[in-house]
Order: structure tokens, then C-alpha cells, then sequence
């Protein structure tokens, strides 16, 4: 028995010592479950096409992202952060006090956010205004708040089918439900005119925007804190369900539901990087300037993600489902002369 | 209490009446029996229903990914396209990338069309029923076999996702229309392709042996690096749980003296087996990694993690079995002269010994399966390299067999419904192994006194 405990004793010394001598030779990235899927088709082709091994690439969302980011500088910290959104000023304030001075922004495209019903269903289109009138908690009639209580999509709008209103939106966690507050809910609130009728009758404006975007909690509208799988399994258990979903995910599963038109326009691939389907927001990734030439194959992989080849319009990420960037060709420089966060403002 | 007697004269009174009657009391004790054994028959009936349904589920969806579809191809490598300096020389030709290599795919698959004679309209680009995994096959076998370049090779490729699916049902005609990962015509060429025997299901020990694959890539998906993980990690539970655990035992239950401060520790080792797992994740997060500068994604974390977790059910475990060693034993060594020491590890341990190893297994089973405490310490990971061998792939990242199945079950492709299934037969049966093997253990050498 002793010389078990010894063996054990001197294996938990070694592993500790041989750490340090170890040198971390992979990258490593975390961040949001949106960027996920297309971080990890790079990170395959990277370790297919690179003598660099493939990196690792971790979810978990984009606030969990960056604040592991901003942890500090070091092998044990995660060389990249994939995020839904932009950066915010707390974060890079964060990260300043752990030591992470210079980040370097890389903005690889753009993701639609669609809304889907079961294929065998009515089919819907939408606009902003019909979303605020279904989802908001109450409406603005008359100079004051009452509850909402609709709950056919025909009493929304007429001209809408007759079926009862059930939307699977995404929860809080999600960066998607910032989005579709702010582009879809409040964006109708402001088209209806109800934003402006509220401030007419002397309420300010950040109360005015919180109830705009007040999303009702009578069982109408169902939060989905897990992903997309579970929100397709819901419409599959429930026909009337309406979902919210990416774009990548419904092209996966255009067998099984249908998208509806937003304000008159299909979302595609292309309807989006024109602007011209409405819901959309930018994805990003932020790179740990003090790690590039310490971990190996860094910036070789940050340049491979947003060559034409992966990010570009014919690449695999836009067969998955990414809109690419026009304007690829300024990030692509960005990143080859490590234009760090800041400077350029 | 004697007038009570009298006045309730039913008990004391001569019994009436035959023996084979039986009184209402003795009826509804009778009744009350079999309605506790209905209780009883139901509840067992409703968990073997639940567990057919699970298992069924599973194997029904599972099964198949066991199976996969393969395309034989004859590739043309030409030397211009593959090595434009014409000097084989290894660094050289790997500047072209797999872009380069994918349309000798197509080309290949059209040679193999007309070749057969099949004529489909509207088929597109006929490479796209192939995984696009090929072009990294392609690539890796030439820059292995430089002087291939300039001849003709032959190759077995994976079948795209959505044809595979085609082969095993998931994907028909109907959907195919609706799909745009997916036309009518690639079907008929996957028929066509099937008669000719070009294209074959077969059993997939890629499923076993690769590594995972990214979202666009079901097909090539696989467990390797998921099951060195979870290998790893049990290892390294093994080695430290053991012994710290009956060591701890053993000093607990022979030597220690029965005080308030053991008690507490007794106290405290129960309290600990009951602790959610995720809260030996952000204790591992904030000593292994934060603390001791370990690597994020290794197997060592998880596997040091996973002891903190093991460690309570094998010292109960261990000293329950101690206990059942009957005092005589001891007595009777101690008796012949023996010391504590002796007749612990002369006498004690040996009888208590399957009783001990059955309580690490079933700790190391309940770690095997254990998902929650991995997510903080960057084991929930999407990881294609695998570890090196030990003990240096301790350190190196990896992924685990229940990791896996998470992974997977949030992949947009529905390929990957079935993968995740797959994921969790091969994780049921390492579990059923280790389960048996320690019921095993217990029925052969446990003893009874």
C-alpha cells in the first residue's frame, strides 16, 4: 500500500512540475454558441491545411467568453473569444485591469436571425409591428399601460392566419434575445407609432423603450435556455409554435420548418449582407494580441478564418449558413498588421 | 384499559364458524397485502417500462450510426495541380490546400458516371454526394505518398451526410425536395451508384476510432478522442481515489480514536458524496487551473476533478466493508501476537478487499458518466487532436464520452441526432461492463461470516 501512495504521491509532483515545462502548442477559443459551429469548421480545416495542431474550441456564450478571456495573459487563458456581439466598454475595462491591453477586433460576418414554423403549417409574414403587438406584456391604448391580451395571430392582424400565438424566443442568456428586442419587438414598437405616442403622453424615453421591449410572461411567449435543437423540438411538439431561430440552423432543417417573410423579404444569405432583411447582427472574435507569437499558429489561424477561401462568399462558412462581410478585405488587413482595439477610434 | 377489553369482546371471544372462512379483519389485512403488492408489481412495471422506452429510443436511433455509407473512387492525382514544382518535395506540395484538392473529387466522380453510363439530369456538381472530409483524405494520403502524384488511385470515400442519411431512411425523395443540402438527383445517382457497387453501407469503426468533426461534417464524426479522454481521466481517478480513499478508510475505522473530531470528519465525508457535481468543477477551476497552472481542457483537471467526486462513495464504500469484517478476526490475530498494523493489512484488508474494489468501480462508473463538473474546466470542447500517450496526454486537451454527447445533441445537422445516440450506446455499454465486472467481483469473492 505504501508503494501505491508513493507512486501517487510522486505522479501528483510530476504532473505539477511538467506543466510548467510544457508549453501550451494549440490554440485555444471560447465564446458564444453561435460562432461555435463555423469557429469549429475553421478549426478543422486549419489542423487539415496547417502543420499547427487543431485548436479547441469551447462554447458556453459570449459573456462567458470574454470575461474568461479577460482573466489575464498566459498559457492558462484562452487565446480567442468568440462573441454574438460587440465588446462592451465594461469588458475591455475588465480586461485592462487583468492585463489584457490590447485586443485586436475581427469581425468575420453576419448572422440572420429567422422565425420558423412547422412545415406542414400556415405560413407567415411578419412585420415588426405584428411581433411587438404579439409579444409585448402590455400595450399603450389610450394613455395608459394594459395588459396584452391577445392570442391569435389573426387578432394581431387580420390579414395574419387564424392560429393561436405560440413563440419560442430565446432566453436572457442568449446574446439572440438582445437582437430580437431590439430589432424585431422595439423596432416595431417605434414602426406602430406606440414608442412615440408614449413619449407624447410624458414618459421618458428609457421607460418608454423598456416597455416596448417588455415581452409578455402569460405562457404566450416560451423562453428557450438551451439551443436551437430544442426550440425545433418544441415546433415538433407543438404545430401553432413559432420559433427563432439562426439562419444556419434553419438551412440545416429546411425539411422541417418554414421561414416567414420579414417585412415583405425572405431572409437568404444574400436579402441580409444587402440589409435588406432587418434582423440581423455582426459576429465577432477578439484575439489576445500578448499571445500572438507565443502560441503557435495564432495569427496564422486568425488570417485563415477570414481568407476568401473560408469567410469569403463561396466559402464553407457561407454554405453553412454565415452572410460574409463585404467588407472582408479591411478586416483582412486589420488583422495582418494587428490593429488593436482603440486605436483606430 | 380492562373495560375496554370488555366492551370489545370480538378479539376474546371463542372463534365461530370454520377455519377456512376468514373474518372481516383477517380479509382486510389479506386485501391490504395484495393491494401493497399491486403497489409494488406497478412500480416496478412503470421502471422497466421507462427503462425499455429509454433504451429503445436510443438504440433506434443510435443503432444506425454504427453503419456508414462509402463511395470507391479512382482519383486522378495530377502532378501540374498537386505539385506545381514537380520536385515531391513534402513542404512544397503542401502549400496546395484541400481547395486545391476538392474538385479532383468531382472530376473523379464524374469519370466514375460516365464510366457507368448513368445519366441524371439537373445533378450539379456530382462531388457533392461525398463527404467533404475527402479533400483532407486526399491531401494527407499524398503528402504521406509523395511519389503517388502523376498516378491514378484508388479511394474510399464517406458518402455525404444527407446520402448516408438516404441509406439508412432518415432522408427520402420528400424531404430531399425541400432540402437545399440535398436534390432528388443526387439520390437517383445514389441508387444508381448502390446498383453498381460503387457505393456501400457497412459496419463503421470510424465511429469508434475518429476523432470529432465540425458541423458540416456528420458523416466523419467520431468518438477516438472522446474515449482516450474519458480513458485518461479514469486512470487518474483510479490512481488517486484507491489509495487515498481506503487509506483514508482504513486510518478512519482501525486506528483513529472515536471522537468528536472524527465524528465530524464522518460527518463531513457523507455530507460530501452528496454534493452536486458542478460544484467540484468550480472548485477544480479555481485550485487545478486558477490555483496550480494546469492546462485547461486536460484530462489530468478532469481526472483530479472527478477524484474529489469519486472519493466520498469509495471511502463509504471501503469502510462498509471494513466493518463487515467480523471483530474475531481481529481479535484472534491480535490474540497470536499480531500488531495493528499486521492484522489490518494481513488480515483485515484482504477479506474486505471485493467489497472495496466493488465500490470503486461503481464510483469510477458514476465518473464516467459525469458531464456538469467537465463544463467549467474547459473539457466541453470541440476537440479533433488526440492526446499523446501517458503521461504526457495527461496534460494535452481532450474530450469525454458524455461531453461527447452533448456536443452533439446541439449540432444543427439532424445527421448528428443520430451520432449523439450512438454516443450514448457505446457510453451504456462501458457502464454495463464496469457494472458487471463489479457484480461479478462481489458474488465471487465477497464472503459472509
Amino acid at each position: 500500500m505504501s508503494l501505491v501512495k508513493l507512486t501517487a504521491s510522486s505522479l501528483a509532483i510530476a504532473a505539477v512540475s511538467a506543466t510548467a515545462a510544457a508549453a501550451r502548442d494549440n490554440v485555444q477559443i471560447a465564446g458564444s454558441s453561435t460562432v461555435l459551429p463555423y469557429a469549429t469548421i475553421v478549426a478543422e480545416a486549419f489542423g487539415e491545411n496547417f502543420d499547427f495542431p487543431t485548436p479547441v474550441v469551447e462554447s458556453g456564450g459570449s459573456s462567458a467568453g470574454l470575461k474568461r478571456f479577460c482573466e489575464g495573459v498566459g498559457e492558462n487563458t484562452i487565446d480567442i473569444a468568440n462573441a454574438s456581439r460587440a465588446i462592451r466598454e465594461g469588458e475591455v475595462a475588465a480586461c485592462a485591469e487583468a492585463g489584457v491591453t490590447d485586443i485586436i477586433e475581427v469581425r468575420i460576418g453576419y448572422d440572420g436571425i429567422v422565425f420558423a414554423s412547422d412545415i406542414n403549417g400556415n405560413s407567415f409574414e411578419f412585420t415588426p409591428e405584428h411581433w411587438y403587438k404579439a409579444m409585448a406584456a402590455e400595450h399603450f391604448v389610450d394613455g395608459e399601460l394594459v395588459a396584452n391580451t391577445l392570442s391569435n395571430w389573426n387578432e394581431v392582424d387580420p390579414a395574419l392566419p387564424d392560429q393561436a400565438i405560440q413563440a419560442f424566443i430565446p432566453g436572457t442568456k442568449h446574446g439572440t434575445r438582445e437582437v430580437f428586442e431590439e430589432k424585431v419587438v422595439l423596432a416595431g414598437c417605434e414602426e406602430g407609432g406606440f414608442f412615440q405616442a408614449m413619449l407624447d403622453s410624458g414618459v421618458d424615453e428609457d421607460t418608454a423603450e423598456d416597455k416596448c421591449m417588455g415581452i409578455r410572461t402569460d405562457g404566450l411567449a416560451v423562453d428557450i435556455d438551451g439551443d436551437y435543437t430544442e426550440t425545433l423540438a418544441r415546433i415538433d411538439s407543438n404545430k401553432d409554435g413559432i420559433g427563432v431561430f439562426g439562419l444556419a440552423f434553419y438551412e440545416n432543417n429546411t425539411d422541417k420548418l418554414q421561414v416567414a417573410t420579414m417585412a415583405g423579404i425572405v431572409p437568404t444569405t444574400e436579402s441580409i449582407s444587402t440589409g435588406e432583411y432587418p434582423v440581423s447582427r455582426p459576429l465577432f472574435f477578439y484575439i489576445k494580441k500578448a499571445h500572438i507569437g507565443v502560441i503557435p499558429g495564432l495569427k496564422e489561424f486568425a488570417e485563415f478564418f477570414i481568407s476568401d477561401d473560408i469567410a469569403g462568399p463561396a466559402g464553407p462558412l457561407a454554405a453553412y449558413g454565415l452572410v460574409s462581410d463585404p467588407a472582408l478585405g479591411d478586416t483582412q488587413s486589420a488583422v495582418a498588421n494587428e490593429d488593436v482595439m482603440g486605436n483606430a477610434m | 384499559m380492562s373495560d375496554i377489553t370488555a366492551t370489545d369482546a370480538v378479539p376474546s371471544a371463542p372463534r365461530k364458524g370454520s377455519l377456512l372462512e376468514q373474518d372481516a379483519r383477517t380479509k382486510r389485512r389479506n386485501a391490504a397485502e395484495t393491494r401493497f403488492k399491486m403497489y409494488g408489481i406497478i412500480a416496478v412495471t412503470l421502471g422497466i417500462l421507462a427503462l425499455v422506452m429509454l433504451v429503445v429510443s436510443i438504440v433506434s436511433n443510435g443503432a444506425s450510426a454504427f453503419q456508414q455509407t462509402y463511395i470507391t473512387l479512382e482519383v486522378d492525382l495530377p502532378e501540374d495541380r498537386l505539385d506545381p514544382e514537380g520536385n515531391r518535395n513534402r513542404d512544397q506540395m503542401a502549400r496546395v490546400s484541400t481547395f486545391g484538392y476538392g474538385p479532383l473529387i468531382g472530376e473523379a466522380m464524374e469519370a466514375q458516371i460516365a464510366a457507368l453510363g448513368i445519366e441524371i439530369e439537373e445533378l450539379g456538381n456530382p462531388g457533392d454526394i461525398v463527404s467533404k472530409e475527402a479533400p483532407a483524405q486526399l491531401r494527407n494520403f499524398v503528402l504521406a505518398n509523395p511519389d503517388v502524384v502523376g498516378s491514378t488511385v484508388t479511394f474510399e470515400f464517406l458518402a455525404n451526410g444527407r446520402i448516408d442519411g438516404y441509406m439508412k431512411d432518415r432522408v427520402t425523395r420528400a424531404t430531399a425536395l425541400l432540402d437545399k443540402n440535398v436534390s432528388p438527383a443526387q439520390l437517383d445517382l445514389t441508387d444508381a451508384l448502390g446498383e453498381a457497387g460503387v457505393l456501400e453501407k457497412r459496419f463503421n469503426w470510424a465511429f469508434i476510432t475518429a476523432p470529432d468533426a465540425s458541423g458540416q461534417r456528420p458523416e466523419a464524426a467520431g468518438l477516438g478522442v472522446a474515449i482516450v479522454g474519458s480513458f485518461y481521466m479514469m486512470l487518474v481517478v483510479l490512481i488517486l481515489a484507491l489509495p487515498i480513499g481506503v487509506a483514508a478508510s482504513i486510518y478512519l475505522e482501525e486506528f483513529a480514536p472515536k471522537n468528536r473530531f472524527t465524528d465530524l470528519i464522518e460527518v463531513n465525508i457523507a455530507n460530501l458524496a452528496a454534493v452536486p457535481s458542478i460544484v467540484f468543477g468550480i472548485l477544480g477551476l479555481a485550485i487545478f487551473i486558477n490555483f496550480a497552472g494546469l492546462p485547461q481542457s486536460a484530462p489530468i483537471v478532469g481526472g483530479l476533478v472527478l477524484t474529489l467526486m469519486t472519493l466520498p462513495t469509495i471511502i463509504i464504500a471501503t469502510r462498509a466493508s471494513l466493518k463487515s469484517v467480523p471483530p474475531s478476526i481481529r481479535e484472534a490475530a491480535l490474540g497470536v501476537g499480531a500488531s495493528k498494523m499486521q492484522t489490518v493489512f494481513h488480515h483485515v484488508l484482504p477479506l474486505a478487499a471485493p467489497g472495496i474494489l466493488t465500490g470503486t468501480i461503481i464510483g469510477l462508473a458514476q465518473a464516467l458518466g459525469e458531464t456538469a463538473p467537465l463544463l467549467l474546466i474547459g473539457m466541453v470542447a470541440f476537440v479533433r487532436e488526440f492526446p499523446a500517450g501517458p503521461p504526457e496526454g495527461f496534460f494535452d486537451p481532450a474530450s469525454a464520452l458524455p461531453v461527447q454527447v452533448y456536443n452533439w445533441t446541439q449540432r444543427s445537422d439532424p445527421a448528428f441526432v443520430e451520432r449523439a445516440s450512438g454516443a450514448i450506446i457505446v457510453l451504456l455499454i462501458f457502464l454495463v461492463i464496469m457494472n458487471a465486472i463489479a457484480i461479478l467481483l462481489r458474488r465471487r469473492f465477497e464472503r459472509r461470516w
